[in-house]
């Protein structure tokens, strides 16, 4: 059963409007796109849509309650949900160093999870 | 009073790259104020990626985008004031602020770089009619909750305006666990960069209502719903489409205002599209020696643009104060924006300031325009034309002048930025 999916380019301000049939993982056509990038970005879009995701991790002990993480390349898009998952059971010690790996092997993709930002030791507070 | 060289008022990316600029230029006394307890401006809330692959070549978060610069500035040695209010520019660069280790202090300068950054429109700004319950934010007041303390704002929400924070928002409030029921546009156009729309309403099935807007909130004590309705042509609401959405949280994307209470005490001359100062092609604002750069001049929608803008400005700054290529001010040609136009950047240039190969002027268009030529004009003389498929005025626009072309054009008379159709209109 050919299914049909409309897609916008995000290459360029034009934005085409592209129309692929699929059937199953299969590409049967792909139209509306005005050059090479449009074709790319439909093709990736069908097959293996990725995404960097980010978000933030708790921090215990910190001058800020949260630091910023992101995947340290895309993922597979339909992995962002358990992604987050992962990301929201995760509470790190303070200092947090921006590069510093937060989740390894993410879900098994081989992707990490990675600080995105700094968030030094909270001095003088009593730890609660 | 304290004399420096240059005073740079902000430390977001564009007053980080304006200082650095300056530094490598020659000018060895730079100092940075800025208000919040850290380097990095706005960027230090952008936890999302899409930052940085023009200038970096490569895709980065807005931190770590940030996080580059403040390297810089530390590599460099620039000293910098945080938590420093400034109270007040005099026309003659002297600029009073205030923290509370010094109390108020006044500086002498040679030079200043306006960095102020700009700052979101509000309810207020928008009236939009109802009661005052607590869960209506700006975006951007909501990503700082999110992202910096760590809690959330509410649970099931509408945006209203698709500027590129209320998408962002969108997409983090969903991932995060909300239920974020539609984005209302009242425009028919998203003012936002397609990949955001793409990437954050497309991939969450995140609706976006153009031509829609609020008309009513509902609540007392916290916000319960609020009343959508579409548009007509004129932008008036058309009450037989009033639809109640139940949610706890509004959030707005409405626009960014060029914060310039300091430029206006200074007695910079204002232009009041851009709501920023009127510039030269060296970014120097109407009073000597006092320059602007990234989102106080205007509203950008990629850093990277700020960070080369505000280099163009470090570079001018310390050409101004080791007296090198400091043009006669009087000879100048005024860039208009014409058909088509809403406002250019810079809105002048001095005739004896053309020291580059070229001058770039930014722009942007007032509607959603196909088929198109952007094209610079002298009188009858087009010096330069580019075609485009499709212009918003969403994405900034940029035409490339041979500064060799400019010399020929005689002080006071106009260089027309404008958008030429060849019949087929938008």
């Amino acid at each position: 059963m050919p299914e049909k999916r409309n897609l916008i380019c995000i290459n360029c301000p034009v934005g085409c409007l592209i129309e692929v049939t699929l059937d199953g993982d299969t590409i049967n056509s792909i139209k509306g796109y005005q050059c090479k990038r449009g074709l790319e970005y439909a093709r990736a879009e069908c097959t293996n849509p990725v995404r960097t995701v980010t978000s933030t991790v708790r921090v215990k002990d910190g001058i800020l309650p949260v630091a910023p993480v992101k995947t340290e390349k895309p993922i597979p898009k339909r992995l962002i949900r358990d992604c987050m998952k992962e990301i929201n059971r995760c509470c790190v010690q303070a200092p947090v160093k921006i590069g510093d790996v937060i989740v390894e092997n993410l879900l098994g993709t081989g992707v990490n999870i990675v600080a995105t930002g700094n968030v030094p030791e909270a001095h003088g507070k009593n730890g609660s | 009073m304290k004399e420096v060289d240059l005073v740079v008022i902000g430390g977001g990316p564009a007053g980080m790259a304006a200082a650095v600029k300056a530094k490598e230029k020659g000018v060895q006394d730079v100092l940075i104020l800025e208000r919040e307890n850290s380097l990095g401006g706005i960027l230090n809330q952008c936890i999302h990626n899409g930052f940085g692959l023009h200038y970096f070549g490569e895709e980065l978060t807005g931190l770590e985008y940030a996080a580059r610069f403040i390297d810089k500035v530390h590599r460099m040695n620039i000293p910098y004031c945080l938590e420093t209010m400034v109270l007040n520019i005099g026309s003659d660069k002297t600029v009073t602020a205030v923290n509370s280790t010094e109390g108020v202090f006044t500086i002498k300068a040679k030079s200043i770089i306006l960095a102020m950054g700009c700052r979101e429109r509000t309810r207020g700004a928008l009236n939009i009619p109802g009661t005052r319950p607590s869960g209506i934010y700006t975006a951007g007041t909501a990503q700082k909750y999110v992202n910096i303390y760590g809690y959330m704002p509410g649970k099931s929400v509408v945006i209203l305006g698709s500027g590129d924070i209320g998408l962002i928002m969108a997409r983090r409030l969903t991932l995060e666990g909300a239920e974020v029921k539609m984005v209302c546009e009242l425009l028919p156009y998203s003012s936002g960069l397609t990949r955001n729309i793409v990437q954050c309403l497309d991939d969450y099935n995140i609706p976006l209502k153009l031509n829609h807007t609020v008309v009513a909130v509902h609540g007392k004590e916290r916000l319960e719903g609020v009343t959508v309705a579409e548009v007509d042509q004129n932008r008036k609401p058309i009450p037989e489409t009033a639809e109640f959405v139940p949610c706890d949280t509004l959030l707005l994307s409405v626009g960014l205002i060029p914060e310039n209470e300091l430029s206006r005490d200074a007695g910079i001359e204002l232009d009041p599209v851009t709501s920023g100062p009127v510039v030269d092609a060296r970014m120097e604002t109407s009073v000597e020696g006092i320059f602007a750069c990234g989102n106080v001049a205007h509203v950008h929608d990629l850093v990277d643009n700020v960070s080369n803008e505000s280099e163009l400005a470090g570079e001018s700054a310390a050409e101004y104060i080791l007296g090198i290529n400091v043009p006669d001010r009087s000879e100048t040609i005024v860039v208009k924006a014409g058909n088509g136009i809403r406002y250019t950047v810079p809105q002048l240039i001095r005739k004896q300031s053309l020291s580059r190969d070229t001058v770039k002027i930014f722009f942007r268009v007032a509607d959603v325009y196909r088929n198109v030529r952007l094209a610079a004009r002298c009188g009858n003389n087009i010096l330069v034309e580019r075609k485009r498929i499709k212009v918003t005025p969403g994405e900034m626009e940029t035409l490339e002048l041979k500064s060799q072309a400019l010399r020929e054009i005689n002080a006071g008379e106009e260089l027309v930025i404008e958008l030429r159709t060849d019949g087929e209109g938008h």
